[in-house]
């Protein structure tokens, strides 16, 4: 993706961003009339004076904090598109089975779909040579201090892992439940994963995570006998944060309620699949 | 801790408009961000001088807004406002509520030379 990063030299090359011209003016030099009330001593052109001020100017700049990530997410997900590809961003807390869940749904796609897998961890390889083991394409990207991928370190991973036409990708994000919330990664859908030796409460206690996911995965079901975990009330805490989201029963190590799951992506990567307009070409 | 990545961010989108609206020296960020927001308002703070080292932002400052939490409560048919995203409506208690307002995370403006 470095046609859309221009990496290392922080500019955007070879794109038009709407957002740019939302505020594009005839004199660059003159500050909006919209301005802010609160400096208005800024507020004249070149030439009015204010006494310590007179070198001073605003600018105004009316952007998301997160429109350079977002830039790079909507480039993924033009790439995914183009593709067919259905990309899902896996989240949880470190510890929730995770990687288990994704091998274990690897196995059971078997040959009908192809997969492959971006792994993201502060450090080591271990989760992606987990995921190679069971046959498929897998990328680590080793976030460093970093608690959470982005859409550039995604875009770049692409570059490298380059994921067939028509298939599955399962980004595996740093098991953190905070910061991953809010960088998009160009996903078709935010996976959220809860094992029942956590707390119930943790829907309301990161409530942004919930709130980004379209689906969460209760897993480990089968600890349930020997966990104080309260499913009824986990659900409604998420439900609460995100009316729309949608909550599946599992458990990966012993299969129960794979198969809902298995569905889950198969619909999904079906609707990957439908009304693509423009068929890209691998590269 | 994501609080870092975000002043990255901010200093990318502002160095960009640098060339575009013809600034070298930025003396002032103002942000917007909203109450319902994943962002620590002092977490940012102290991210951002760090980042900020040795580019045009060194030494500038972050002013931060805060934007109310607004939702809708369906039942009472009334704009109310919430603290957290789990809040239910302070009037009637009934949730979910639908988020109208406070999420913003937005760069306003900038005091440049």
């Amino acid at each position: 993706m470095c046609t859309v990063c221009g990496c290392g030299e922080s500019e955007v090359h070879g794109h038009s961003h709407e957002q740019d011209h939302k505020h594009e003016h005839d004199h660059h030099e003159h500050p909006h009339d919209h301005a802010h009330h609160h400096h208005d001593y800024s507020l004249g052109e070149a030439g009015v004076h204010v006494a310590g001020m007179d070198q001073s100017r605003l600018v105004s700049i009316e952007k998301d904090i997160l429109s350079k990530n977002n830039q790079y997410a909507m480039a993924n997900r033009r790439w995914f598109n183009q593709r067919a590809i259905l990309a899902l961003n896996l989240v949880s807390s470190p510890g929730a089975g995770k990687t288990t869940l994704l091998t274990e749904t690897i196995k059971a796609l078997g040959s009908t779909s192809s997969v492959s897998v971006i792994e993201g961890d502060q450090q080591t390889s271990v989760d992606a040579d987990r995921i190679r083991a069971t046959g498929v394409k897998a990328i680590q990207i080793n976030t460093g201090k970093g608690c959470h991928l982005d859409g550039h370190m995604v875009g770049h991973a692409l570059d490298e892992l380059k994921p067939e036409t028509g298939s599955t990708l399962f980004i595996e994000n740093v098991g953190n439940l905070v910061c991953p919330a809010a960088f998009d990664l160009g996903e078709a859908s935010k996976v959220v994963i809860l094992s029942v030796t956590e707390g119930a409460d943790k829907p309301l206690k990161y409530p942004d995570m919930f709130h980004a996911a379209d689906l969460m995965i209760l897993n480990k079901t089968d600890l349930l006998p020997y966990v104080d975990f309260d499913v009824e009330k986990c659900c409604d805490y998420a439900r609460r944060i995100n009316p729309g989201i949608k909550i599946l029963q599992l458990s990966a190590t012993t299969g129960e309620g794979m198969h809902n799951w298995l569905n889950w992506i198969k619909l999904n990567q079906t609707l990957a699949q439908t009304g693509i307009t423009e068929q890209g070409t691998a590269s | 801790m994501h609080e870092l990545s975000l002043c990255e961010g901010i200093i990318e989108t502002v160095e960009e408009q640098a060339v575009v609206q013809q600034y070298s020296k930025v003396k002032t960020v103002r942000l917007e961000i909203g109450k319902l927001s994943c962002v620590e308002a002092e977490a940012m703070a102290f991210a951002f001088d760090a980042v900020a080292r040795n580019t045009i932002l060194e030494g500038a400052k972050l002013e931060i807004d805060e934007v109310p939490g607004k939702a809708w409560c369906i039942k009472c048919n009334e704009e109310v406002e919430i603290n957290q995203r789990y809040d239910g409506c302070p009037l009637c208690q009934y949730y979910p509520m639908e988020i109208r307002q406070g999420d913003e995370m937005r760069i306003k403006h900038v005091e440049v030379e």
